[in-house]
């Protein structure tokens, strides 16, 4: 009798377990679905996802680029290309600046390598197109005319430039020691 | 001139039960990716058409725009035919199923029927067992293994489950002492069937289900193990016979468990073919529901529910049905 009790028991766990997922079921259909409709309602993304990449300019308004070709060297896929040139004031730029989007894997490297905060990823992701060609970006659709995610800073303030005035001169430069004076 | 009426009528009949079916299944198919869209918090298609309406229209010229491939060790024959083996069984079912009291035009009764066979419940019976064919070549002449699997699968569950389906309905004749699905309705003149032989009615619907390879028993194709299954290696509107087979099936199914268990056209207030679309679409929507449910049987599971419990049930029901036949008249 024992046996048997157990039998219709299990019936009844088993038939309690279904009636629970159809229930489970039944209850979905009257809630709203999580579903976000993508070009009717765009979510806002974070501010470091890896999307299209700009260059970036300083306070002043000027490229932060120096064309160190650390980018270029960072990235895995090689999609990363530039000529570099030097300025009046010794100030190194881009010539040349080319990045192409349709070998870019978004993978950041550049922008970490970068030591001016020049290159950096934006949240937009929502370019592609069917001409492989239209993918090759030149400098001047790099460029923006704002700083990025850090429009305070400016590299060319602490280094990068010809001293003018000689050494501890420069902002917040302590003066040089005279090491003579350290002598016994 | 009589003749000529009467085969006018009758293509009259076939072309309307065909646009109405395979107008339903192809709805079908949209209700179905809508209402599980939404039991899993999701929209489902909406944006072909105003609520995704245009949908079914979109894939069929997609499918029939889509390139036919045939593999290159498949059995060229077979392979091509296999789908309309699948699709025509199911169709032609169709034919014998009543939907509604005969008709009377210009002093002339139209019978709501395209035959009324009386042996109606036999020739269903018999197209779903030809189903089988369609999907078993089907796997075989693929030349795939997954599809060889999935045809064999196909085979032993749907030969399995042939015989419940047809002991679940040996009360449902008793009771109604026809095989004639017409002469089935009129005989739940006082009372469904459903109220009278609950038992069968579940086991029917179980059967069913395992014929027409829908969750839980869509081992055939099963997508985590098989792939595709038996349909793997199709492509375009071959693939699309099997597709619109599955859901015409659905239809079917409602069509039969109305007519076998809810009284078919018979109802108050509305008139008879609401009534039987109601009945009738009640079925694929608890498909779905099941669909989106419960997960998939394993093999052995499966079989063991086939030969272990449905079958010894379904001949205990039929054997009681007829004594209390007997002992009270």
């Amino acid at each position: 009798m024992s046996e048997k009790s157990g039998f219709w028991r299990e019936i009844a766990r088993g038939a309690a377990g279904l009636a629970g997922s159809y229930r489970e079921t039944l209850r979905h259909v009257f809630e709203a679905p999580i579903t976000e409709q993508y070009p009717e309602y765009k979510r806002v993304l974070p501010e470091r996802s890896r999307g299209r990449i700009i260059l970036t300019r300083s306070p002043d308004g000027q490229e932060r680029c120096v064309a160190c070709y650390l980018c270029s060297g960072a990235c895995p896929v090689n999609c990363i290309s530039m000529q570099s040139a030097e300025g009046p004031g010794g100030r190194r730029y881009a010539a040349w600046f080319r990045i192409n989007f349709a070998r870019c894997i978004y993978c950041g490297l550049c922008e970490e390598a970068c030591p001016t905060l020049a290159i950096q990823l934006t949240p937009e992701f929502a370019f592609s197109g069917p001409d492989l060609a239209a993918f090759v970006f030149e400098k001047e659709d790099l460029l923006v005319d704002h700083g990025g995610k850090d429009s305070e800073y400016d590299f060319y303030k602490h280094a990068g430039v010809a001293v003018e005035g000689g050494k501890g001169s420069h902002l917040d430069e302590d003066e040089p020691i005279d090491v003579r004076t350290l002598l016994p | 001139m009589n003749m000529l009426l009467g085969v006018a009528v009758m293509l009259g009949k076939m072309a309307l039960v065909l646009g109405v079916v395979l107008t339903a299944a192809a709805y079908l198919v949209l209700l179905e990716r809508k209402l599980l869209g939404r039991m899993q918090l999701r929209y489902g298609p909406n944006r072909v058409g105003f609520f995704g309406l245009l949908q079914p229209l979109a894939d069929t010229v997609k499918m029939l725009l889509k390139e036919d491939t045939v593999p290159e060790g498949a059995d060229r024959f077979v392979y091509l035919a296999a789908p309309a083996l699948a699709a025509a069984p199911v169709l032609l079912s169709f034919a014998v199923v009543p939907f509604g009291e005969p008709l009377v035009l210009f002093g002339r009764s139209i019978p709501l029927v395209v035959t009324d066979l009386n042996v109606g419940l036999l020739f269903v019976l018999a197209m779903s067992s030809l189903g089988v064919y369609g999907v078993a070549l089907a796997g075989w002449a693929s030349d795939n293994k997954y599809s060889l699997l999935g045809g064999i699968r196909a085979a032993a569950q749907m030969v399995s489950y042939e015989i419940p389906l047809a002991l679940s309905l040996v009360p449902v004749v008793m009771l109604a002492r026809s095989l004639n699905l017409s002469e089935i309705v009129a005989a739940q003149d006082k009372c469904w069937f459903l109220f009278m032989q609950p038992v069968s009615f579940a086991l029917f619907l179980l059967s069913a289900m395992a014929e027409s390879r829908r969750i839980p028993f869509d081992l055939p194709e099963a997508e985590n193990e098989l792939m595709a299954g038996f349909h793997t290696e199709y492509s375009g509107m071959r693939f699309g016979l099997f597709f619109l087979g599955e859901y015409m099936n659905m239809i079917l199914l409602g069509l039969l468990v109305s007519i076998f268990f809810l009284g078919g056209w018979r109802g108050p207030l509305l008139p008879p073919l609401v009534w039987l679309g109601l009945k009738t679409f009640l079925v694929p929507v608890f498909l779905i529901w099941t669909r989106a449910s419960l997960p998939r049987l394993r093999y052995d599971q499966l079989m063991a529910l086939g030969w272990k419990v449905l079958i010894p049930v379904a001949l205990a029901n039929a054997l009681v049905t007829g004594a209390v036949l007997v002992l009270w008249p």
